[in-house]
Parts: structure tokens; sequence; C-alpha cells
């Protein structure tokens, strides 16, 4: 893997703060990286960053190729930057959101998350930072770890701790009795069968999977709710869009098929922060683009906390509008009908049962009709998104994601081990990795532990 | 001036190695023990090897150690453990005969040129004004002077024998112990901890009704723990296992006011891997038997060792005891059980090239550092000796790696961490247990031993040979191709596995779970006929590729660390920035590398960041004292 070349990235600019962000990657593959997730405006690759240039283009998912913001790009080679190897800076929007997922999608591709510090104390070590700074240098490290650990400390006391030290436990139980049958073969102690370790294997395999969902969940503290905007070609959901978010910032036509891809950005409705999503127009289409468009629009209203339908209030329900219906039936939201300014040719009536328990509000995106009850609605509904995560207080942060994903992976390999070649030892190769990466997250060490947990267990010796 | 080079004192299975080493090495070597008859002695369970010891026999034996090749020319029973899991952690175990292992042994020190025995029992250490080892003073008033001494007493330092209500100043079997010892160590300020561990009743062979117990055969197989045994030794002796009974428990809980484990004579924490039959019974009250091993001590004497029934329990309650156990109804008690607690350093106060910090030039092995165990015990008596030798010339001292060795992970456990209980090898404690093996411990260790003139000439020439047989062949199955045509389909059909699209090399079908090397052969037909050590590494190295390459990555990402040093003279507490635990616990350990320094309990991620930047500034000071200033 390209980890062990440690290459770094973390969020450079303070969390939450002024308009623009940076993601910053440093380390030898730091071009190799930013090469997998920059397109430049046509949505082309680049084989290369130009040293020095500010590339303006986007940021996509390295793995779903989803859009994920509009960038600025900097590429510093070796020896000339601060680190003294190669970096690469994205300038994004801003948002916590946006530079998490940015971050993230960086990661997926081969980046480590840097320590605290990490950054400053590579710039001091490539002799970068002056002698005479030294000691700078660790009051930085020092701030930001006790920061950083002041910060985990807060959220070990909250539900994350105890999850992941019950999972812990079941890890640990197995590799005791792994560890146990290998180190005491002639003591007759009763260790699992191979079938039963696969079992607890599967067991914290899915634990693990709940509390990844369940701290992904919990983002919506960070990011807000998202809130994606659905329906067929021309309902006026781009209109709507700019309406909510008080600028003028998609682009409206009178043309169907105008968006045709995904545009998000920040606004606070009735106090919550939200995260709005527009998409394109919801329709069967042999363009090529808009194609694309209306696949992402699908997954969005898929992955979004709530979606609002829109329906053009002036002409009758069709078979598009239903097919939307359908599609967001389990998702909680609204169902906005709207030009009402024009007629309104649509009542309730119109609306198919299967819509589920969406509130049908009449707005006008021309108007400003109705656009208060619409938010208000809206509001209520982020609300109890945001109550129903309050109710499982798992607050999740990246590091902590990341090592729950790689622990959750590596348990992945070994039950794989045990359901296929069968061989304990090196399962517990693999078991042991996913230890590691709990303790990533519990500060505690697995060895001395296991010990006790092995002589704990069983009753073993001569 | 002085009379040796190197006095060892204790002629235990580290003072042995330690000695011979030294010896070997061209060094002039006193050995001191305090009875003929212990030399090598076997205190406890007469057996060596198993998971974890097997690994470092094989390892003492690369570097040109004595135990292998000594176990392999005596025992009684060799057994191959594991077999059923993984060939990364099969491991040997064997019986020992403990009169014909200190025999052999004391053989080989009697043959030994520049090595000098003599019985004596040492009072006092002596030291110069410098504050360095000057020799030794016996009680008989003797004083041999010396610049270097290795200390490895055992469990004779200090050493209280508990049985029942009675309790006396002793060394296993009756021999002497080290009191003095303990109060010279004492008085130069050592910290010691108190030890304890436990041995089982003898009984009288002729008294054992075999009949009500279980054999356990011995098994043929082509090595020993040795590089230079060929196969196994003839007439192994069988051996026998019995279990306690609902009986067997009343009796201890009826008597636990006499057990001095439970009336609070007994202070020392003792080993968990080696529990008195008093704990087992009481901290697991649902087994309603445990394992008695019938372990004969010698192949035709009468004493046989009742292992798992560790006690100390009062001589006639362990007559009782014994009673209560299938087969063992009529048995004579020879040997009482018996608990001992002794001494031991806090092994943090030694470098890990077993040398004291506070006293250059004494160097301490086995029991002493907190271990328990005779595998243990050689293997840094090994160290040790070489280590001395390697002072005396003025050169680097050798510290395997834990992911070098077992050995490095059993002394950087110990010179890190310290222990809190006599500290025994087990396979868990490592790490990288896929890439050190016991089946490739010649191939990491056998070109040091040879450095250090331990390993023959004769004997390297066939490791090398061995070695490249190795190497060709991991080569020729990478190399060569199996097309991929419907010939090959057939093959590997009747190979039980699924066919190949291109060609593909012999090696990648080895990857696959179904294919082992034999069965590769069936498309594989210019192989060679090939010695089976080699094809042990072969297919071990070759099927475990993958796991072997994630393995060396994580080595790798260690390494990074472990080869950072830290000067010794680093004065701690001057490093800005360290947390005061991190003061504390490193001026304490004085770790001689980052990742030593990374592993010590206390010491955070951000206290060796800012030791990094402190390393760091000082380098770049020196440099630019130095007048290179390379700076921007
Ligand atoms: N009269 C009236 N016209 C509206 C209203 N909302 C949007 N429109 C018009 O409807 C047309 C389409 O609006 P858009 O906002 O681009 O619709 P859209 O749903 O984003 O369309 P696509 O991006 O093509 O899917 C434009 O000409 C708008 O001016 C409204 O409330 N009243
Ligand atoms: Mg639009």
């Amino acid at each position: 893997m390209v980890r062990d070349k440690e290459t770094i990235a973390a969020i450079s600019t303070p969390m939450g703060e002024g308009a623009i962000g940076i993601v910053r990657i440093s380390g030898v593959y730091a071009f190799d990286i930013a090469g997998k997730v920059f397109r430049d405006p046509s949505g082309q690759r680049k084989r290369k960053l130009r040293p020095w240039g500010v590339r303006y283009g986007s940021i996509v998912d390295c793995r779903t190729g989803e859009y994920i913001d509009e960038v600025l790009a900097v590429a510093m080679p070796a020896p000339y930057s601060f680190t003294r190897e190669d970096i690469v800076e994205f300038n994004c929007h801003g948002g916590t959101g946006v530079l998490t997922k940015v971050l993230e999608t960086v990661i997926k591709c081969g980046a480590r998350l840097a320590e605290p510090g990490e950054f400053t104390k590579r710039a001091f070590l490539a002799g970068r930072i002056d002698l005479s700074q030294a000691e700078a240098v660790i009051d930085v490290i020092r701030a930001k770890t006790d920061s950083a650990r002041r910060l985990s400390l807060e959220n070990l006391k909250g539900g994350l701790s105890s999850k992941v030290s019950m999972i812990r436990e079941s890890v640990l139980g197995l590799l005791a009795h792994i560890e146990a049958a290998i180190d005491f073969p002639q003591e007759d102690i009763e260790v699992l069968e191979i079938q039963d370790m696969a079992e607890q294997a599967g067991e914290v395999i899915s634990g693990l999977n709940s509390l990844i969902n369940l701290g992904k969940s919990s983002r919506i503290y960070r990011d807000g709710v998202s809130v994606v905007l659905a329906g067929k070609p021309n309902v006026g959901k781009s209109s709507l869009f700019n309406v909510l978010i008080g600028k003028q910032r998609a682009i409206v036509t009178h043309i169907p098929g105008t968006t045709r891809d995904i545009i998000d950005d920040w606004t606070t409705i009735k106090g919550v922060p939200v995260r709005l999503v527009d998409t394109a127009g919801m329709r069967k289409t042999e363009d090529l683009v808009e194609k694309l468009g209306v696949e992402a629009a699908n997954r969005q209203a898929e992955a979004a906390d709530l979606v609002i339908v829109v329906i053009d209030g002036s002409c009758p329900v069709d078979d598009e509008d239903k097919d939307t219906l359908f599609r967001t039936v389990d998702k909680p939201g609204i169902i906005a009908i709207n030009k009402c300014d024009l007629g309104v040719k649509v009542n309730e009536n119109n609306i198919p049962p299967y819509a589920g328990v969406k509130k049908i509000i009449q707005v006008s995106a021309r108007t400003g009709e109705g656009i208060d009850e619409l938010e208000k609605a809206l509001g209520e509904l982020a609300t109890t998104e945001i109550k129903d995560a309050g109710d499982n207080p798992v607050m999740v942060n990246l590091r902590q994601l990341e090592a729950l994903e790689n622990a959750m992976r590596s348990m992945e390999d070994a039950l794989n081990i045990l359901n296929s070649i069968k061989t304990t030892d090196l399962a517990a190769i693999d078991i042991q990795e996913s230890l590691f990466w709990l303790d990533q997250i519990t500060g505690r060490s697995a060895s001395d532990d296991l010990m006790d947990k092995i002589f704990g267990e069983f009753c073993i010796g001569k | 001036m002085y009379d040796y080079d190197i006095i060892v004192v204790g002629w235990g299975h580290a003072g042995c190695e330690a000695a011979l080493a030294a010896a070997r090495m061209g060094a002039n070597v006193l050995l001191t023990g305090s009875g003929w008859e212990t030399i090598a002695d076997m205190p406890c369970n007469p057996s060596l090897g198993g998971p974890g010891k097997a690994q470092i026999i094989r390892e003492i034996d690369a570097l040109g150690g004595e135990m292998a090749k000594i176990i392999d020319h005596t025992y009684l029973q060799i057994r191959l453990l594991n077999t059923g899991k993984g060939p990364a952690v099969h491991s040997l175990w064997a019986q020992a005969d403990k009169k014909a292992y200190t025999a052999q042994m004391r053989k080989s020190l009697e043959i030994q040129p520049n090595l000098t025995l003599r019985v004596s029992h040492v009072e006092r250490i002596l030291i110069n004004n410098e504050k360095e080892i000057d020799g030794i003073e016996t009680e008989a008033g003797e004083a041999y002077r010396a610049p270097i001494i290795i200390l490895a007493t055992g469990t004779y330092l200090g050493g209280t024998i508990y049985i029942g209500h009675e309790s006396y100043s002793s060394g296993p079997y009756g021999q002497p112990a080290s009191v003095g010892l303990s109060k010279i160590l004492g008085g130069l300020g050592f910290n010691l901890v108190r030890f304890k561990t436990g041995t089982s009743p003898r009984i009288a062979r002729h008294s054992i009704n075999y009949a009500r117990t279980k054999e356990q055969p011995g098994h043929e197989l082509p090595f020993g723990f040795s590089f230079e045994t060929p196969g196994t030794r003839k007439n192994q002796l069988l051996c026998h296992l019995t279990y306690t009974t609902p009986e067997t428990h009343n009796i201890i809980r009826t008597n636990l006011s006499a057990a001095p484990l439970y009336t609070g004579a007994i202070t020392g924490p003792g080993p968990r891997y080696c529990p008195s039959i008093e704990t087992k019974v009481m901290e697991f009250p649902d087994r309603d038997r445990h394992q008695i091993f019938l372990e004969p001590e010698t192949r035709d004497g009468e004493t046989v060792y009742l292992g798992g029934l560790s006690t100390s329990l009062p001589p006639d309650i362990q007559t009782e005891l014994v009673h209560s156990v299938p087969g063992l109804e009529e048995a004579e008690i020879i040997r009482p059980g018996y608990a001992i607690e002794y001494d031991c350093l806090v092994p943090t106060e030694i470098y890990p090239w077993l040398e004291v910090k506070r006293i250059p030039g004494l160097f301490t092995a086995g029991q002493i550092n907190g271990t328990s165990g005779y595998e243990e015990a050689a293997s840094q008596g090994l160290m040790a000796g070489i280590n001395a030798v390697l002072k005396l010339r003025g050169q680097e001292p050798f510290v395997l790696q834990r992911s070098q060795a077992y050995i490095g992970v059993l002394i950087d456990d110990l010179v890190t961490k310290g222990t809190q209980e006599p500290y025994r090898m087990m396979t868990s404690r490592v790490e990288y247990r896929l890439t050190i093996r016991q089946d490739n411990a010649d191939l990491r260790l056998t070109d040091k031993g040879f450095d250090f003139g331990l390993i023959p000439e004769k004997r390297y020439q066939m490791f090398k040979e061995k070695r490249m047989k190795i190497q060709n062949e991991l080569t020729r199955l990478k190399t060569t191709l199996v097309p991929g045509d419907k010939n090959t389909a057939k093959l590997l059909e009747k190979m039980g596995t699924t066919p190949i699209q291109t060609q593909t090399s012999l090696a990648d079908l080895l990857l696959r779970p179904e294919v082992d090397y034999e069965t590769l052969g069936i498309v594989d037909k210019n192989r060679n006929e090939l010695p089976r050590d080699v094809l042990l590494v072969v297919e071990i190295e070759s099927k475990y590729a993958g796991y072997i390459k994630k393995q060396m990555t994580q080595i790798e990402r260690a390494r990074r660390l472990e080869t950072r040093r830290i000067p010794r003279d680093i004065d701690y507490s001057q490093v800005y920035g360290l947390s005061r635990e991190a003061v504390e616990k490193l001026s304490e350990v004085q770790p001689d590398s980052l990742g030593r320094a990374a592993r010590i309990s206390g010491v955070s991620p951000a206290d060796i960041a800012t030791l990094i930047v402190h390393l760091e500034t000082g380098n770049r000071k020196r440099k630019q004292d130095n007048g290179d200033n390379d700076e921007t």
C-alpha cells in the first residue's frame, strides 16, 4: 500500500471558519493522489498538475466519480514547499462538510490523515524552519495534540467509548481463544470451534458496521441536515434552490434539463444548518451528460436526510412526477407544489397514495408565496432529524471513522480466512490488526490486556 | 593483573551458555556454581520447548549456543506441537532427561578451552574506586579479579522455600541461597522485587499404576531442535497423563488454611501460566478435573515429576492429594512440592545488551532479570556472554530487534516495560510471528553466529548451501510459468483447483488455498528432489507470501523509529516540551532508540514527536558548530 510511504493530508484551515478552506496533501504521492481526485473544468483527469500553477477545476470522489466541490488547486513540488515534500493544496468553498468530503476522498486514495502538528514537524525536520523556532514547533505539536486529546476524551465520555470498548472486548476474546490454543496446545482448554470463531467475527463486523453508520449519521451535527430538491425537469427546483439559499447560484432557464449536475450550498433554515442540494430533473433521457446527472440525482436523493419533491402545479401530475414520488417514498420530506402563481391544477387527490407521508405545500418561487410555510415545515423536519441523531450520542470524527473502517476491513479479512483456509494463526494477524485500529480510538495497548484475557479465561498451567 | 576476563556466577542454563559463548569467542572465563550436580539443572518441569520456547531454542542454536544440541542428544521423548495450526506456530517440545542433560552440559564445559569451572559460593561483588567491576569474593574468602561479571544466579538469589506452615532460606533442591549477594546488590542501590514460583511433588516410578493413566507417545520427526540434528532419537520413552478428581479438589478446599499462597505467607506474585493446583481449583471452580502429566525426570531413575500439580501445601496433605488421583493411589512421594520466593532485579535497570546501567561491567542473565524458564534463561546467558566479550573488545553491543528474533522480543519487553510476574515467552507476545518462525531461525541468525565465531566453518557451509537451495527454488517457482491450455486445465482439475485463463507462475498457483507443494508437482514435472528442511521453508514462504508481505510492511513501518538512536547522555529534564511523566519514565528506562521509547507506557506520541524535534535540533546545532552550514 501507499500507506507506508506516508503521504499525509489534513484540513489546514480552522474548522468551520472562513469562506475558503484548504485541504493540504504532502508526501511522495501527493501529486498522484491529487491527480486521482482532481478534474479540470471539462471533467478531464489531469495526468500532471503544473507546478506552481493555480488550476481551476473540481474534486470528485475517487471511487464513485461523484462531484464534491469546485476548487483551486495549487501544486508545489519538492523541495520548494513548506515541508520540502511534494505538496498539493485544494482551496475549497469551505463549509466543514465539503472540506471533510474532500479530505475523505483524498484519504481513500492513499493518503494518511496527518497527526496534529505533523506538517510543521515535517517542515522542521526537513530544515525548512529555523533552529530558533524549534520550541515553537514543539508548542504547535503539543497544543494540537493536547486539544485533540481533550476533544477525544470528551468524546470518550459519550457513547463511542463504551460502544468501542464492547466491540474491542469481543475482539480480544476471540483473539484470546486463538492465542491460548496456540500457546498452550498441551492444556485441555476449551477453545471455540472455527465456525464459532467465524460467527463471533461476523458479530464484530456487524457491530462495527452499525457503529460506522451511527457515526456517519452523527455527522448531521457537523455537516448539517442534507436536503435534496427532486423532481422532473423544469418544475422549478433550481428556482426554489436559489430562493432558499438567498442567492442566484443555480442557473434557471425555461429549457427542461437545464441543471445537469449536483449543486449544493449551505444555509440555515429556522436556525438549523442545512446542506441544500439541487439536482438534475429526473427523467429518462438519451443525452449522456444529462443521464449521468439524473443518476447522480438519484444517488443524492437516496443519501439525503430529507427530500423536497417539486411538482409543477400549473400542469396535471404525470408519470414522471409519480416516478419521482415513488423513488423517494421512504424519505421523510415535503411535496412542494410550485408555480402556484399560475393557478393550481394539482391538489392532494392527484398525489398517489404511495407518495408516503409528506406534507403538501403550495409555493411559488417567483412570487415567494408559501416559501415561509415551506421553510417552517422544513425546519421542523430538520429538527427532528437532529433530535434523532441526538438520541444516539455517538460522535465520530474522521480519524475515528477511519480507524473503525480499518478495524472492520481487517476483521473481514480474518473472517474470510476463518471461512476458507481455516488457519487460525493467520486470522490472528488480521484480528490483531483490527484490535490495533480500535486501540487508536481507545488509546489502550492490547498486549497486556490480551495476556489478562488469556489467563483470566482459561485455566492454564502445568 | 586480572585473573580472568569474565567471571560468570551461577551455572544454570544462563550461566552455562554465557560461559561457553564467551570462552568460544576467546575470552578467559571463570564459571562458578554452588554444586557440581546443579549444572544446567531443571528444578521445575523436566521439559524443554513448546510454543515460544522452541523458537528460542532454535535461535540459540543458530547463534552457536548449546541447548539445542544437548537436548537433541538426551531427550526422552519429542513431539511437534500445534501441527493442526499454521506452520508458523509449529513448535517442538521435548521431555528431558535432566541427569543426562546435566552430564552432557558438564562435558561441554569441561572440554571447552579458556574455561575454568569452580564450585564456590560467591559472597561479594568487588567494585573498584571508579565504581567499576573488579571481581568476586567467595564465602571461603578467595578473591578472583575480572573486569566483567555475568550474574546468573537464578532462584538462588535470596531464595525462601515455603511448604505448608514452614519456610526457610534456601535455593532450590536444598542448595544454599545467596543471601549475601542480595545484600550486596541491595547495598549498591538496586531495586529488588520478589517473585514466586512453585514446583510439584516427585513420586516414585515403581509406585505408579500406569494402567489407570493415558499413554502419550512421542513423534518420529525428520529433524530436532538443532540444525545439526538429522532426525529423531531411537527408543523414545512413553509419557503418561492422568487427571485430578473432585476428591482432589475437595482436599484442597478443606486445607486452604494450610496453604501459604492463601494464608498470606507468600507475597510475591507467581506466574499466571504456571499456577499452583491450589490456585487452579480456587480460580476455576467449574472445572471438574485438571491434567496431571507424569514426567519422568531421567531415563531409568525413580523420580517422576507431577506436571500440573505444583503445590506448597504441607507434605501430609500433598500425600492425600496425590493419592486422590487415578493411577497414583499408591504413589510414594520422594520429594514434596514447594513454593520458592526469590529476588529479581527490576529489568528496566538493564540495557538491551544485558549490562546493568549503574555498574559498568556487570551483566545479568536469566531468572535474576525476572524471567522464568530454562530457554528464556539460556538465551539471555548466550546474549550476555556475547556482549561481555564485545565490551572487552570495545565493540558495539549485539542487540536483536523484535522483528528479528523471539530473543529480541524477550529482552526488549524486559528492559523496556519491565515485568509484573515471572516473564515467560509466548508466541502471542511476538508481533511478527509469521516472519520469525522456528523453521527459519537458522536463516535469521546463523550469519550472526558465524561472525561471532560461534558457528564452525563446516556447519556454516552446510547452512549456506541450504539457504541457496531455498533461494533458487523460490526463484524457480516465481519464474516457471504454466500455460493456460487445455492440458493444464485437466491437470489442475486433478489437483482439485480451478483452471487458469492465461499462463501463470507456479508461485501464484501455490498461493491458492487448495494447492500445496506436493500437489503442485502434477503441473511441475521438472522439479528437483529437495531436502525436507528446504521444502518446509519454501512452502511456507510461498504459500503465505501475501501475509508475509503484509508483515514486512508493518516491520518497515516500525523500523523508522527503531533505527533512530537516542544518545546515551541525553538529559530528559532538559528536553523542552516533554510531559513530566515522560521525563520520569524515559530517564528510568533510558531507551536507546525512539522505537523503544515509544513502547514505554506513559510516553505519548506527542512526547515522541517532541523528542524527534529535540534530537534534530541537537544534530543541526552540531552541524552548525562544525561549520558545514547547509541551512537555507
Ligand atoms: N411562473 C412561475 N414560473 C416559475 C416558477 N418557478 C420556476 N419557474 C420557471 O420555470 C422554468 C424552469 O425553472 P427551473 O428552476 O430552471 O426548473 P428546474 O426544475 O431546475 O429545471 P431543470 O433544471 O431543467 O430540471 C423557468 O423558466 C422558471 O422561470 C414559479 O414559481 N412560477
Ligand atoms: Mg434546474
